[in-house]
């Protein structure tokens, strides 16, 4: 099922533990899958988070789109249930089961009461390993995609990250639009469909996350019953992207009041020595709340803009800094020279002592607050798995954030932002800015 | 300082659902009204006040003051510096923000739990210290006017959403959208916030919500010396807005804009809210929205429009239960590409006439009930999202009791009360039929 006009922000966080009270036992399952449990009894029910890496990247050339139109099609029946059979055993069991794709994971969001558990997984495992497909639900699913890409094609901000996108990924399965185009849906055929659920739901890619009322006994057994008979492989992973961006302006003319800009260019990876440096000088240039040096000069002082911020959009396969920023056509050229400013000042000079201590004292303070509920914490044990972080990881969190130096973080900041690289695309009808290419 | 004792007498302990948070509320001499959530999982605490003044009592012409004063709630007291409520929050580790409805306004920090007091004291602050610096007074304005274009001027189907609402009430304020209409934000001034500021917040016209890892007895103490010093405001008095004329004419909008990509139908009938000790009818329809659009699947537009008939590619109804006065229902087509809004109206009206001749199918509503029941224990796992139940609840005009009995009606609604409870709803002359619409092409006009 595909949510109409529903509003996807696909920014990777990028999960950033630290000393909050959580338990994590690791597991591995009789059937060889690894699986992190905070076990928490005091409230009925569990939350799992399940994610296979891979997601709408795996798309094949040509089929764009079929990753995300399966996802949609994963709760449209299974086995000897039409959907609406499925829907209804769903909502007898209050239970839960979502599924969405972002480029690099397919991701499913589950959700039982303690006493409907075994009926819960047994539903799960049918939407999961037997997918009906069927041509009603193929077709009714496909009318919500297609209404959502046209509803993109006219949303500034979505072409603006379209545009950016195709700048930045080159060949790259980054490059395209990941819902497909209408052309591309369109042309999806079933089998298309089924060549996308086992190019992209493998046991060898599997990461799972639990939290609530279930022992490490009860996980695994729900483990090996939901994934058990899932092929062992599926299409091989994508290949390392690479940022193909050139400096400069670009304009997308569109008739709107309220000018849209994304800016950014090549980023850092997780894995890099200089990720958490880089992490902490970002929170000081653009990060959220409202000490940001952008925010501050952008919205505070001058008013331009409800919201400015930057971020490290550091994928599976290749890593962005990014920023957004929206203001009306007239004051674009004003925002758009003050990005750059701060951009080379921050490259050229750095950050201050007191900038530091600031911004460690904020995101320090910040990451116990993630841990707000089973499904949340759920979600960031997943994500701490696919980023290759240890389980101690969120004990140690923090520490690495304090350890962050001045020195260190000047060098690094010279190091990721880099203003002659520095691309801005623009989607409206900015006044007094000459598009550089 | 107000006396404790005076606090312990009046205070209400509320068992919640089974495994919900445990909910006390009790009332200052002063007339503040606490509701503490405990939650032990967590070291964190969300510190909530809520004040009871919205955008829908704004003076005439003033549109967007509540919005503009909450902006300006950050830029400086008598003490503290224009930015520095927030940096002090960061600094210490919390995520601080504000927002603004018809009916209330709401400012909320989360925190590690050891520094609530920090945050009492410094809201208990800007309760009655706020001191804007000249020098923000534009260029707040002007953010306010770059978040009106986001949200609303760059959205075409934001500003039908408007012209809606506008429709929708001839004379009730919530005519008037939240953030303003724009040449009436444009005019707004630092004396009208402070006018509106000095009449509005006070403690007896306030709701403190503190939700996560605390006693009531710590907060109430914490209260007592932060809050509690603040005299109240005699000239507050419960809000009497003016009252709808009969509405006897249907209206009809088309709003054509080149931005629509995917037209739509959108139809709101005036409807009743949830009262205090009276949320039956309201329960009847928050039911019914369940039953026609609560799932993409089940539901009975889905069924019949998306369905059996391919007549929509997405429906919905929605009912929005806690406002202070009457509120709205609303229903939702999109139709398939090639179908005209029109068309898809009818099909529109023809599934609700078959529902209400069918009547509602009883699994369908045991299987609503048994969400219903669910959510009891599910929402025990986000205290930030009982704290604003609870703050959303008690500045809509319903009390601590009015949340606690609320399942329970749900849970005693017959289909027959549900039926009769749509079939006074659904009242074309009360209603707001509203088409949103690419422009037709001009080489379709030069062949007609």
């Amino acid at each position: 099922m595909i949510r109409f006009a529903a509003i996807i922000f696909a920014v990777l966080v990028t999960a950033i533990p630290a000393r909050a009270a959580v338990e994590i036992q690791e597991i591995t399952t009789p059937g060889g899958f690894d699986a992190w449990l905070v076990e928490e009894p005091s409230i009925p029910f569990a939350a799992v988070e399940i994610r296979f890496r891979g997601g709408k990247s795996l798309d094949v050339e040509g089929k764009r789109g079929a990753v995300n139109l399966m996802t949609g099609l994963l709760e449209e029946g299974s086995g000897d249930m039409d959907a609406l059979a499925f829907a209804e055993a769903r909502e007898s069991l209050a239970t839960s089961i979502s599924f969405s794709a972002t480029t690099d994971t397919i991701s499913i969001s589950f959700r039982f009461l303690t006493e409907n558990r075994d009926a819960s997984v047994a539903l799960l495992k049918a939407a999961l390993s037997d997918p009906t497909f069927d041509d009603t639900s193929i077709e009714r699913v496909r009318a919500q995609v297609l209404a959502s890409i046209r509803s993109d094609s006219t949303d500034p901000s979505a072409i603006a990250g379209r545009a950016f996108n195709e700048m930045a990924w080159g060949d790259h399965p980054y490059a395209k639009p990941g819902d497909g185009t209408i052309e591309s849906v369109t042309a999806l055929t079933r089998d298309d469909i089924v060549a996308a659920h086992a190019a992209t739901i493998a046991k060898d890619r599997a990461f799972i996350g639990a939290v609530g009322d279930i022992s490490a006994e009860e996980l695994s057994a729900l483990i090996d019953t939901v994934l058990g008979d899932l092929p062992e492989t599926g299409a091989p992973l994508p290949t390392e992207a690479k940022v193909t961006l050139e400096p400069g302006v670009t304009v997308v003319p569109f008739e709107t009041p309220q000018a849209v800009a994304i800016f950014g260019h090549e980023g850092i990876d997780f894995e890099d020595p200089d990720f958490f440096p880089a992490f902490v000088v970002n929170q000081i240039m653009g990060g959220s709340g409202f000490q940001s040096r952008l925010n501050r000069e952008v919205r505070v002082k001058r008013g331009l803009t409800y919201g400015i911020g930057s971020y490290l959009s550091s994928r599976d396969y290749g890593s962005l800094i990014l920023g957004q920023v929206s203001t009306v056509n007239a004051r674009m050229h004003e925002t758009v020279d003050i990005i750059k400013e701060e951009w080379a000042s921050i490259a050229e000079r750095g950050i201050t002592e007191e900038e530091l201590t600031e911004a460690q004292t904020f995101l320090t303070g910040a990451y116990p607050l993630r841990f707000d509920g089973n499904a949340q914490i759920a979600r960031i044990l997943v994500g701490m798995q696919l980023d290759n972080r240890p389980v101690n990881y969120i004990a140690t969190r923090n520490d690495k954030v304090m350890a962050v130096t001045l020195e260190e973080a000047n060098r690094v900041a010279q190091r990721i932002y880099r203003p002659e690289d520095l691309q801005i695309v623009i989607v409206g009808q900015p006044e007094g800015i000459e598009p550089s290419n | 300082m107000l006396r404790w004792i005076t606090a312990l007498a009046t205070s209400l302990v509320v068992a919640g659902g089974a495994h919900a948070a445990n909910v006390s509320n009790f009332k200052l001499d002063n007339g503040l009204e606490v509701v503490v959530l405990e939650d032990k999982r967590a070291p964190v605490v969300v510190h909530m006040v809520w004040y009871r003044v919205g955008s829908a009592d704004e003076p005439k012409g003033k549109s967007g003051i509540a919005h503009y004063l909450e902006h300006l709630m950050f830029k400086g007291t008598d003490t503290t510096e224009p930015g520095e409520f927030s940096d002090l929050v960061a600094a210490n580790g919390g995520r601080d923000n504000a927002f603004t409805s018809w009916d209330y306004t709401g400012y909320f920090q989360r925190v590690a739990a050891d520094r609530l007091e920090l945050m009492m004291q410094m809201e208990a602050d800007r309760m009655v210290n706020l001191s804007i610096a000249p020098e923000f007074v534009d260029s707040e304005r002007d953010v306010v006017l770059e978040e009106r274009n986001q949200r609303i001027e760059n959205d075409p189907g934001a500003l039908l959403g408007e012209q809606r609402r506008a429709a929708q009430y001839m004379h009730h304020p919530y005519a008037i959208p939240i953030i303003g209409w724009k040449h009436e934000i444009e005019a707004l001034t630092v004396e009208d916030a402070v006018e509106f500021y000095e009449a509005h917040y006070a403690p007896n016209n306030a709701i403190l919500v503190v939700a996560g890892d605390v006693t009531p007895d710590e907060v109430r103490q914490l209260a007592e010396i932060h809050y509690g010093s603040i005299p109240a405001n005699p000239d507050i008095q419960p809000r009497e807005r003016v009252a709808e004329p009969p509405q006897l004419a249907e209206r009809r909008l088309v709003f054509e804009d080149p931005r629509v990509a995917q037209p739509y139908v959108v139809r709101s009938y005036l409807a009743p809210e949830r009262d205090n000790g009276d949320q039956r009818e309201a329960a009847a329809l928050n039911l019914l929205s369940r039953i026609l659009g609560g799932s993409q699947t089940t539901s009975v537009l889905a069924q019949k429009l998306e369905l059996e008939q391919q007549a929509s590619i997405y429906t919905d109804a929605s009912y929005r239960g806690q406002s202070l006065d009457d509120t709205t229902f609303t229903l939702f087509t999109a139709p398939p590409e090639g179908m005209s809004l029109q068309e898809a109206e009818d099909k529109l009206d023809a599934a609700i006439a078959e529902f209400l001749a069918e009547g509602v199918d009883p699994e369908q509503l045991d299987r609503i009930k048994a969400q219903v029941r669910a959510s009891l224990i599910y929402d025990a796992d986000s205290v930030s999202r009982l704290a604003n139940r609870y703050g959303s609840a008690l500045t809509s005009g319903l009390t601590v009791a009015d949340v606690e009995a609320w399942p329970d009606i749900i849970d005693s609604i017959t289909g027959e009360e549900i039926i009769a409870a749509a079939e006074r709803v659904f009242d074309r002359r009360k209603a707001v039929t509203a088409w949103l619409m690419a422009p037709s092409a001009p080489e379709q006009e030069v062949l007609q």
